[in-house]
Parts: C-alpha cells; sequence; structure tokens
C-alpha cells in the first residue's frame, strides 16, 4: 500500500460502481468509436458554417445527465467545442 | 392461470442453475405445479444440480423432434409431487431448436403446469432467444461483480427489445462483510445501476456448495441462503415479503449459536 492509497477516500467498490456507470452509458447507447467520429466530424463541419472553431480541441462524449420530467437519469451528448473567432461569416468573401 | 418465467443472466457462472434448482424446487414446496426445463443444450447442467442425472432417458432435443412424448421424457422428483424436470442434450447444439419449437413446447406444458422455469445458458446467442422465446416474465440473476453487472444490463435492454412482459433482478453472492469493508458493491447500488425491480439477494453461502454436492436444492431450509430463495419464491406468488437481513449480526448470531449446539 503506497502512502497515496492511505489519503484516498474511495472505496473499491466506488471505484466499480463509478466506472460502471460511465461503461453503461456508452452500452446503452451503443455508440461505437466510428460513430463517435462521424458525429464529431459532422459537427465540425455544421459549425464551422458560422464560425471558426478549434477542431483538435473539440471533444464529444455521451455521459448522463437528470431528466427534467421524470426522475431517472438519462443519457446525453456532451460537446465541448472551443471557439476562435466568432465572425466568420462576416470576415469571408 | 400458469407463468413461464425464465431465468438469464448473460454471463456465465453468476448461478443461474442454482437460482434454477432452488426458485423450481421452493414452488413445488410451496404446493405449485412446476416443471423445470434445462435450456441449455450441450451443457446439461440443472439435472446434476437437482440430482436427477441419473434417470434421464429422453430429452429436450427429443422431444422436439418428436422421437417421443413429452410426458415420456419428464422426470419426475421423488422428493417433492409437484416438481418435474426436463433435461436438456448433452451432445447435440444450440441451433438443434428454434424459438417457435420451444413456444409451442411451451404453450404444451402450460395446461399441465403452474410454473414452467426455464434454466437459460450464458451468452447472447441462439440458446438465449430459444430460452426467452415462450416466457411471460424474466429473473435476471447477477453477482456484484463489474463483469456480470454489465452482462446484466445488456440482458434488459435485449428482454426489453423482445417485449418481455416483466423482468425482477436478483443479485446472488452478495457478502455482507465485504459490502460493509467497502470492497463490494451493496445490494442498493446494483439495483441503481440497472434499476429494475430487486426480486430477492442471496447471500455468498458455503451451503450452496454443500447442497450441489448433494443434488439436493438447499431452498427452505435454515440456511441464510435457503431462507433468501424461499423468499423469492413467496414473491413470485405475488406475497409482499422483507427483504432479509443479511448483516454480519444475523450470521455473527448463527456463529455464536452453533457454538452452543456443539
Amino acid at each position: 500500500m503506497s502512502l497515496f492509497d492511505l489519503f484516498k477516500k474511495k472505496s473499491s467498490s466506488d471505484v466499480a460502481k463509478d466506472r460502471l456507470k460511465l461503461l453503461l452509458v456508452s452500452d446503452r447507447a451503443n455508440c461505437s468509436p466510428e460513430v463517435m467520429e462521424m458525429i464529431k466530424n459532422d459537427i465540425i463541419k455544421v459549425i464551422s458554417k458560422y464560425m471558426v472553431i478549434d477542431a483538435e480541441g473539440l471533444d464529444i462524449q455521451i455521459t448522463q445527465t437528470e431528466s427534467e420530467n421524470n426522475n431517472g437519469s438519462v443519457p446525453a451528448l456532451y460537446a465541448n467545442i472551443p471557439i476562435r473567432d466568432l465572425k466568420k461569416s462576416q470576415k469571408s468573401e | 392461470m400458469s407463468e413461464v418465467i425464465v431465468i438469464t443472466s448473460g454471463k456465465g457462472g453468476v448461478g443461474k442453475t442454482t437460482t434454477s434448482a432452488n426458485v423450481g424446487t421452493g414452488l413445488a414446496k410451496l404446493n405449485k405445479k412446476v416443471v423445470l426445463i434445462d435450456t441449455d443444450i450441450g451443457l446439461r447442467n440443472l439435472d446434476v444440480v437437482m440430482g436427477l442425472e441419473n434417470r434421464i432417458v429422453y430429452n429436450l432435443v427429443d422431444v422436439i423432434e418428436g422421437n417421443c412424448r413429452v410426458k415420456q421424457a419428464l422426470i419426475k422428483d421423488k422428493r417433492y409431487p409437484n416438481l418435474y424436470l426436463l433435461p436438456s442434450a448433452q451432445t447435440r447444439d444450440k441451433n438443434s431448436v428454434t424459438p417457435e419449437q420451444m413456444k409451442k413446447l411451451v404453450e404444451e406444458l402450460r395446461e399441465e403446469f403452474d410454473y414452467i422455469l426455464l434454466d437459460c445458458p450464458a451468452g447472447i446467442e441462439q440458446g438465449f432467444k430459444n430460452a426467452i422465446a415462450g416466457a411471460d416474465r424474466a429473473l435476471v440473476v447477477t453477482t456484484p461483480e463489474v463483469s456480470a453487472i454489465r452482462d446484466a444490463d445488456r440482458i434488459i435492454g435485449l428482454l426489453e427489445a423482445e417485449s418481455m412482459k416483466r423482468t425482477d433482478l436478483i443479485v446472488n453472492r452478495i457478502r455482507m462483510d465485504m459490502v460493509t469493508r467497502g470492497d463490494m458493491m451493496s445490494i442498493e447500488d446494483v439495483v441503481d445501476i440497472l434499476s429494475i425491480n430487486l426480486i430477492g439477494a442471496v447471500p455468498d453461502d458455503q451451503q450452496i456448495v454443500v447442497s450441489t454436492n448433494q443434488g439436493e436444492p438447499l431452498v427452505g431450509d435454515d440456511s441464510l441462503a435457503g431462507q433468501a430463495y424461499m423468499n423469492i419464491c413467496r414473491r413470485i406468488l405475488g406475497e409482499d415479503v422483507p427483504l432479509l437481513d443479511l448483516n454480519e449480526k444475523s450470521s455473527l448470531w448463527k456463529k455464536i449459536s452453533s457454538v452452543f449446539k456443539k
């Protein structure tokens, strides 16, 4: 046991629970890495029409979020898209 | 009204066959007429867990292929007058049977029995599809381990896709000492992750190994697992039975009382 373990509060059952929760979200969404890559490329294409974005820094993932009307949590597509320049449309042409 | 229940899990080795044997025997003890069907073609196991392996003449595939009548293949359990087993074939493979044939067989058995329990093979292929074809409801068995829970989640999704009317969860092999230490997910954790109705939790009990050795299901005896299985049977019948206390307290008391028994 390392010194780090002494300060670590997370029990192995908590680790298991957290890993499973993340795993099951992507299992349930039935999204392969290829599909995620295709979604990512399409998002870049669409947003690029209107503004300059940092395609390298773009990150998308499927997570879980509390649903608004019923009690359970629902899967959500989370996208972090860094914007380089908002006024692409005015600059171009 | 008869009910057809499939016992499934996705992952192998989590206790489907043990659960099938105990739930089937328990329902028979509660005076229901029960037939257990081993649908794991090629890997026959329910017969040995039930202690009926020496009495097999015909099997599931013989019935399906018309080599014998259903009644000829059913093994009557001498210990319980209401309990029958339809064993699986050992030398055939899962493609010997189709979901339509299983459905037809189950419909035929409905006229005779109160409960028809189908012990499903591991996996999600043909054998799984055969087993769930004729079922009204499903019992999904899992253990508090990441691999078993992941597979259970997949199975639950597949059962939903097949519009199974009712699916309940059994959490098997719970070790309360490890849960207390934080080294095993609790029953609540598992139910929270899978978000389906819990119909029972069975502790990891050494008596299960003893009972399997002897070919005598332990449902209804005074071991914790025996009580847990009997509670599951009562809940299947629609009774409202509170969850068994699997905590250290009861097992500690057991230890103390067993010391005095000696």
